[in-house]
């Protein structure tokens, strides 16, 4: 099977490589996939409080080329944009950007799952923090 | 596409295993299959225009031309395993091989009996034979594997009762090149009055294999595996000591003795045949020359990298297989980065089935291992500096994907990968 010209791009160069602190309050970090499975995404971003935009982010992923390319693209694509904007983002879209065949869909439902885990991770962030601070008052 | 080019090339290579320039794209999965030796399309090409007779032609010269050759090649193939000519007979493959060997059996001594034993890790070819003949009621007993990839005597003296009639059990693996106890198992099998048949298909021509001293009453045999062709293969079928008789799956003009109609493939045979002769002169040299080579790959990729993992009994091996899992990194995503090199990986990606190597799991390896894993296939062809290519090639690489995973990194952290909750389960 012959991979696109894409997704061996984001395999050679994958953007956004890394990792955030996750105990930060304004990391969102989701952990997707399982190693048994045969891919594991970690994708973190860092969400500005007052505009509630993605500043950064960033991701690690075990997993073969698509799965590497889904996620690399996945964080170029969140970066500059809202909570409620990422969380548009369709796995659908990722499959025709990276011209993924059938038997690697899963790669991009699982870049879709990380950044909504991402974003759920730092909404509870952003949840907890509330009541403790209204408490201390 | 023209022939005449390629050979001088290949032989070059052949010729100067020394030689520090390495020619890329780098072929090292000669279990899926070998380039052919030079020297045997030499001898098949004639038999493809001037020597085109039906070898089954009793009446004119063409015909004799023909059947000459098959016959010659019959010799070569029955002596590499110290067969007689009249005990091979020739098909299209390991696969037509494996089909007729268990099948045949099964149909000729159903009487006597209806139970089959053969192993989990098994070539698909003798595996899915056997489960064709669940459905037709027949019993088959699939034995496990030890850690190291071998099968355990014990479990094959518990497994045979007096209803079974076939033992079935691979010479060596295709995966992970271990080799089962063949001569011990063909004498339970002698001992108990059980037909034994072995997919030999990456065994002949890489080790011995002697159909009397292991008791074989069957074995498979594939020319593209040992430099041949495609498309040709033989069976060996004892004919004495006792006498093994099996039933036909392709009926027809009654060639090979009534056991495989069909007009020979003679360019094919006469390549096989010469494929043979060539392994019988050179093996000795030839698995010196690989298994040092494949400690070569395996000491510098171990050296240089942790967490590597050898897959099945280093001991018990074909000397040109290595198989190794590289910890957090993915099979796939590993063949990507070293894609001028041609090897193979266990991983469920690089699969239809979206499931890891049956292989490596019957081993016991963890399914996060065999996605993990790389099978190296050295060749006769290969050499000294191609070997330090690609274990700098795979060093490199891992290393790159390694900084890529999450596994890793959490690995070094000290979390237990085993303790956390992963979101797919």
């Amino acid at each position: 099977m012959a991979y696109s010209d894409k997704v061996i791009d984001h395999y050679n160069h994958p953007r956004n490589v890394g990792s955030m602190d996750k105990n930060s309050a304004d990391v969102g970090t989701g952990l997707v996939g399982a190693p048994e499975c045969g891919d594991v995404m970690k994708l973190q971003i860092k969400v500005n409080p007052a505009t509630n935009v993605i500043e950064d982010a960033k991701f690690k992923t075990f997993g073969c080329g698509s799965a590497i390319a889904s996620s690399s693209l996945a964080t170029e694509w969140v970066k500059g944009k809202t909570i409620d904007e990422a969380l548009t983002i369709k796995n659908t879209e990722i499959v025709k950007e990276l011209s993924l065949p059938p038997v690697k869909i899963h790669c991009s439902v699982l870049a879709e799952d990380a950044i909504r885990a991402a974003i759920g991770d730092w909404k509870k962030k952003q949840e907890t923090a509330k009541p403790v601070s209204a408490e201390a008052r | 596409m023209s022939t005449d080019v390629k050979i001088p090339q290949a032989s070059t290579q052949a010729h100067h295993p020394d030689a520090k320039d390495v020619k890329l794209p780098i072929y090292m999965d000669n279990h899926a299959t070998t380039p052919m030796d030079p020297r045997v399309l030499e001898e098949m090409l004639p038999y493809f225009m001037e020597k085109f007779g039906n070898a089954a032609s009793r009446n004119h010269s063409f015909g004799w031309t023909a059947e000459e050759g098959v016959e010659t090649a019959r010799e070569r193939i029955a002596k590499l395993v110290g067969a007689t000519t009249k005990e091979i007979i020739f098909t299209s493959g390991a696969t037509e091989s494996d089909n007729l060997a268990i099948k045949g059996v099964a149909e000729m001594y159903r009487e006597k009996g209806n139970h089959v034993i053969t192993a989990v890790t098994e070539h698909k070819a003798v595996l899915d034979t056997c489960k064709r003949l669940e459905k037709y009621g027949y019993r088959v007993t699939y034995l496990p594997v030890q850690k190291d990839g071998l099968i355990d005597l014990d479990d094959l003296k518990r497994a045979m009762d007096d209803k079974t009639i076939l033992v079935t059990i691979m010479a060596a693996n295709n995966e992970i090149g271990v080799l089962q106890p063949v001569e011990q198992i063909g004498k339970l099998c002698r001992e108990r009055g059980v037909i034994f048949h072995s997919d030999a298909t990456q065994a002949v021509g890489k080790i011995p294999v002697d159909v009397n001293k292991q008791n074989l009453d069957l074995v498979s045999i594939s020319a593209h595996k040992m430099y041949g062709p495609k498309g040709v293969g033989a069976l060996y079928v004892r004919r004495k000591n006792p006498r093994v008789q099996i039933s036909a799956i392709i009926d027809g003009g009654g060639h090979e003795r009534g056991m495989r109609s069909g007009t020979l493939n003679v360019p094919g045979i006469v390549g096989l045949g010469k494929a043979c002769a060539l392994a019988q002169e050179e093996m000795p040299q030839e698995s010196c020359r690989l298994a040092g080579l494949r400690n070569r790959l395996r000491e510098r990729i171990t050296n240089r990298l942790d967490e590597t993992y050898i897959n099945g009994s280093m001991e018990h091996r074909l000397p040109g297989n290595l198989n190794i899992s590289f910890a957090y990194v993915e099979g796939e995503s590993l063949l990507m980065g070293i894609n001028d090199v041609a090897v193979s990986s266990g991983s469920a990606c690089t699969s239809a089935t979206l499931e890891p190597s049956y292989v490596l799991k019957a081993l016991g390896t963890g399914d996060d291992l065999a996605h993990s894993s790389i099978r190296f296939g050295i060749g006769r062809f290969n050499t000294e500096a191609e070997v330090d290519y690609v274990a700098d090639r795979v060093i490199e690489t891992v290393e790159r994907l390694r900084e890529l995973s999450p596994l890793y990194e959490m690995a070094k952290e000290g979390i237990n990968l085993k303790d956390v909750k992963w979101a797919a389960e």
